[in-house]
């Protein structure tokens, strides 16, 4: 690496497009949001920037704030459930035979390449109420009250879809694929005669999990956690196609303010209340790997 | 020897990969012993070790710890503890932590732990250092952490595997001795895996040599490096000559050997011999001088020299004689000894009591 | 000492593979198995199921009726999603081409250079693929009703222009840090080699750097493709009723129902997805030559 200073013109070359790329694109947008978000409706499509802090405090309104809160916890749920499911997946993955990991990452991450509406919409079609996991269920229900009771009671499809329990189905299944890569590549680095070492020395494997592994993948568990937490408080597909009408997400408030209910202000300041969250858990993540960087780990 | 506190009885282990690292191995390891796994990179020494500890399951064959055999006690809860070759010293525990995370886990009341895990720093000379973090430790503090780790469990036997490779050369040495010393005041068995010859040598009291999975000898330091079982063992340990012969009689005590520029040599020697051997002599027991020794009786050849390698106490010298090339160390007992150089005709001779007969 | 070697007791001996071969053999737990085969079966089975009813011969999308091509036929045959198609394909090649040569340059330029505020560069650099995507379309969206974009109609090709630009600034960040991590691994003496020989600057890139920096930069204009192929969110708030992507236009037949020219079309996609993703991990793939301590 060198410094800037030996190739002046080399260095904007490279540096310019991309910086202004995103200050014209990307900053200014955002500015624009921002600035709105102190703004107020004064005509179909006219805002007048008012300075006013009333959109902030709207957010606050009971209806508004139990949103907030809902999506708050579904995000929360949805990222534990995956963070469960994956860490003994990347732990799988790390301890498979050497030709089989490539093929195992290659499945585990395949579909996060496919499109997210395409693999949401392939879920709402297996949880649909004539879909296919009702199907089954159905079939294997019927056979056996056929079998035992005469088909006296036939079965009733279960309702799988339009509820807080498919939106977090959803989440974790578009995306559990990016908890499992940042789990793997820390488990990949781990010293595994630390875990040995702890075996060695008398602890369970249980224990060893808990006071060795854990501690020292923290890093990979706090990558994992904010980029499955950030995009799923900020959902807005998925709680859109497998929620409908009874579990909107922060996310659905926001398209509403933009496309239908056509208050920018609103929506913008809801937009900067889920950048706010971003940041505070971006920070959260700092302080937590300083902290255990002043652990030594 | 007293009751063996390990038995390995036909141990075999292959792994996924079809490769075998331990092929049908079978040995006792004493109580109180310092015992040596010693072999090249490869040879299964490691995967021995770490099927001792239980890191390893073995294919075939069983591992006796103090009469109990280990086949389904899983590592921790085996009365062994090992020191790794990386430490393996926990980051993100304190020292003091590190080692009491033994004890701790195994659910020893608080104040014993704090106590004995005092007590085992103080043994490595660590006291005073049980509030750092491993980051700020050398590596031969690192591993005395390790050392205090696994000896404050208490073990029967405590496992090194490889301890003193990552440390520099002085440091090594200093350790070795301390090793041995840590050895006879805990009076414990331990088991070290090296591929480091003088390590083995200097502290062990029995070595076995491994060699693509099998044991190739078990024996004291000095049998192993005076009398070697086979060209393997002799090779390894040290250096030494290797010359093909060919059995020709035994007379008494005395074999009678012909070998391609000797002529035919009476070597004594009480095991039974015939064909094709190899005899071995170790430099340092061989002999260089200007003119023709007069003693009789040694084996005497002349040759000229090719190569002198100069290392201050020592030079070693290449002569080729009679179609051979035989390697001979000098000690440079006096400041004007003589000096030899490359070209010169000298003679080599030795002691036909200086020479073994290898038949494998 | 001298007996037979004794097989291991149990289980073991009629099944060796069965059973873990040491306490840290996790992938041949059987427990561990089972759950990655769940896992894989969540992840798998609904878009099994979605390619399979593509070819079933039924319009209600149940119960297997029997093999048929028609509804890849009707996706075919349906403008608008044939139109969408085209607009997604146009806006993914436009904008990989953008997005790969600056993120290039800043790849280079992150990997080249020391420079003050580097730590705080960077973070804004990664701020595209760090805020929430809803955020980033929203604020485009009153971006370009600010400029007037979306207000007059540009007319086709021309409408796509805000959808590339969007695609371009989410697409970039990603390019640069594949490019980034791949240039880490180049042997600076290579550089210093070939201009101790004699070469230019630009020489040297063109002879030197570039071939080795082309692995990455072939993976991260396919990922940039893919991104920009499948992005919903964004799109979907910077479209106008001329511009409409694939994604868009499956949403909004999706929320008027299932039906299989939805799942002809999505299979068409998924495979064009696949080939290039396949192909990105085959580039990213890690080689020895001009590797460097």
């Amino acid at each position: 690496m060198e410094s800037w200073r030996n190739n002046r013109f080399l260095f904007w070359l490279l540096t310019l497009p991309g910086a202004f790329w995103l200050a014209l694109f990307f900053v200014a947008p955002l500015s624009v949001l921002w600035v709105y978000s102190f703004g107020a409706k004064s005509g179909i499509t006219d805002i007048e920037i008012t300075g006013t802090a009333l959109n902030y405090l709207r957010a606050l309104d009971p209806v508004y704030f139990q949103i907030m809160w809902k999506s708050l916890w579904i995000s929360a749920i949805a990222t534990f459930v995956c963070l469960v499911l994956a860490y003994p997946i990347a732990f799988a993955i790390c301890f498979a035979p050497t030709r089989w990991k490539p093929v195992l990452l290659l499945i585990t991450i395949l579909p996060f390449w496919i499109n997210l509406l395409i693999r949401t919409y392939a879920l709402m079609a297996v949880f649909r109420t004539n879909g296919f996991v009702n199907q089954t269920l159905g079939g294997a229900w019927n056979f056996f009250d056929g079998l035992f009771t005469g088909g006296s009671f036939p079965y009733q499809p279960l309702q799988l879809l339009y509820n807080d329990g498919s939106v977090i189905a959803g989440l974790v299944y578009v995306y559990l694929p990016f908890m499992v890569l940042p789990l793997y590549a820390t488990i990949e680095r781990l010293d595994k005669s630390y875990l040995e070492a702890s075996l060695d020395l008398g602890a369970s494997q249980f224990r060893t999990l808990m006071s060795v592994t854990v501690p020292l993948t923290m890093p990979g568990i706090i990558s994992g956690v904010l980029l499955v937490f950030i995009p799923c408080l900020g959902a807005f597909l998925t709680p859109a196609l497998l929620g409908g009408a009874n579990a909107i997400m922060i996310g659905n408030v926001i398209e509403a303010q933009f496309k239908s209910a056509n208050d920018w202000p609103f929506g913008a300041a809801l937009s900067f209340i889920l950048i706010y969250a971003t940041f505070g858990a971006l920070a959260l993540r700092w302080v937590l790997t300083r902290k255990s960087q002043g652990e030594g780990a | 020897m007293s009751a063996p506190i390990i038995q390995i009885r036909n141990v075999v282990k292959r792994f996924a990969g079809g490769t075998t690292a331990v092929d049908n191995v079978s040995f006792d390891i004493g109580q109180n012993e310092f015992f040596a796994l010693l072999g090249p990179s490869g040879c299964g020494k490691t995967t021995l070790l770490r099927m001792i500890a239980g890191l390893e399951t073995p294919s075939e064959g069983e591992i006796i710890i103090d009469g109990v055999d280990m086949a389904f006690t899983p590592p921790n809860q085996r009365p062994v503890n090992m020191v790794f070759q990386s430490y393996a010293v926990f980051p993100h525990m304190s020292v003091l932590q590190n080692v009491e995370y033994g004890l701790m886990v195994t659910g020893t009341p608080k104040d014993e732990t704090r106590k004995r895990a005092k007590e085992a720093l103080d043994m490595v000379q660590l006291g005073h250092l049980g509030e750092r973090r491993p980051d700020q430790l050398s590596g031969g503090q690192r591993q005395r952490v390790a050392l205090a780790r696994a000896l404050v469990k208490r073990p029967k036997v405590l496992l090194l595997d490889e301890p003193l490779s990552a440390l520099d050369a002085k440091l090594r040495e200093a350790m070795q001795l301390e090793l041995a010393r840590l050895q006879k005041t805990v009076g414990i068995t331990f088991i070290i895996v090296t591929h480091d010859q003088d390590e083995a040598l200097s502290m062990a009291d029995r070595i076995a040599v491994m060699n693509a999975g099998r044991v190739s000898q078990i024996a004291a330091p000095i049998a192993l490096y005076e009398a070697p079982a086979s060209r393997f063992v002799a090779d390894f340990i040290g250096k030494v000559n290797l010359i093909d012969a060919t059995v020709t009689g035994v007379k008494g005590n005395e074999v009678a050997c012909k070998a391609k520029g000797l002529g035919e040599i009476l070597i004594p020697s009480n095991q039974p011999a015939k064909g094709q051997v190899t005899l071995a002599v170790r430099p340092e027991k061989l002999t260089l001088g200007t003119a023709a020794p007069k003693k009789a009786g040694l084996v005497k050849l002349s040759g000229t020299v090719r190569d002198v390698s100069y290392y201050g106490d020592t030079s070693h010298v290449i002569v080729t004689a009679a179609g051979i090339e035989l390697a001979v160390n000098v000690q440079n007992d006096a400041r004007r000894s003589s000096i030899i150089t490359r070209g010169q005709n000298v003679w080599v001779s030795w002691a036909p009591d200086d020479t073994l007969i290898l038949t494998e | 000492m001298t007996a037979e070697a004794r097989p291991a007791p149990g289980l073991r001996r009629f099944w060796p593979a069965a059973l873990p071969q040491g306490p840290l053999d996790y992938g041949r737990r059987l427990w561990m198995r089972v759950l990655l085969a769940s896992v894989f079966l969540f992840l798998y089975a609904p878009i099994a199921v979605l390619i399979a009813f593509s070819f079933n011969d039924s319009k209600r999308n149940i119960v297997w009726q029997g093999f048929t091509l028609k509804y890849y036929a009707v996706a075919w045959n349906n403008a608008d999603l044939f139109d969408a198609m085209t607009n997604s394909l146009i806006i993914a090649a436009v904008s990989t081409l953008f997005a790969t040569v600056i993120g290039a340059m800043v790849g280079l330029q992150l990997w080249r250079f020391r420079f003050p505020f580097k730590g705080a560069y960077e973070g804004f650099m990664a701020l595209p693929i760090v805020i929430p995507e809803i955020t980033l379309g929203v604020s485009l969206m009153a971006f370009f009703f600010k400029l007037g974009w979306m207000t007059t109609d540009l007319g086709w090709p021309f409408n796509l222009f805000p959808i590339i630009i969007a695609h371009i600034a989410f697409c970039f960040p990603f390019v640069a840090i594949v490019v980034r991590s791949r240039m880490v691994g180049f042997n600076m003496q290579l550089e210093e080699a070939s201009k101790d020989l004699g070469a230019s600057q630009w020489q040297t890139f063109r002879h030197v750097l570039l071939p080795y920096m082309k692995p990455g930069l072939i993976a991260g204009a396919l990922l940039a493709f893919t991104l920009s192929l499948d992005d919903f969110v964004i799109t979907y708030f910077t479209s106008g009723p001329g511009s409409v992507t694939f994604p868009v236009k499956v949403f909004s037949m999706v929320r008027r129902g299932v039906t299989p020219d939805i799942n002809a079309a999505s299979t068409v996609l998924i495979v064009i997805t696949v080939v290039a993703t396949v192909l990105a991990m085959k580039m990213q793939a890690p080689d020895k030559t001009g590797k460097g301590q």
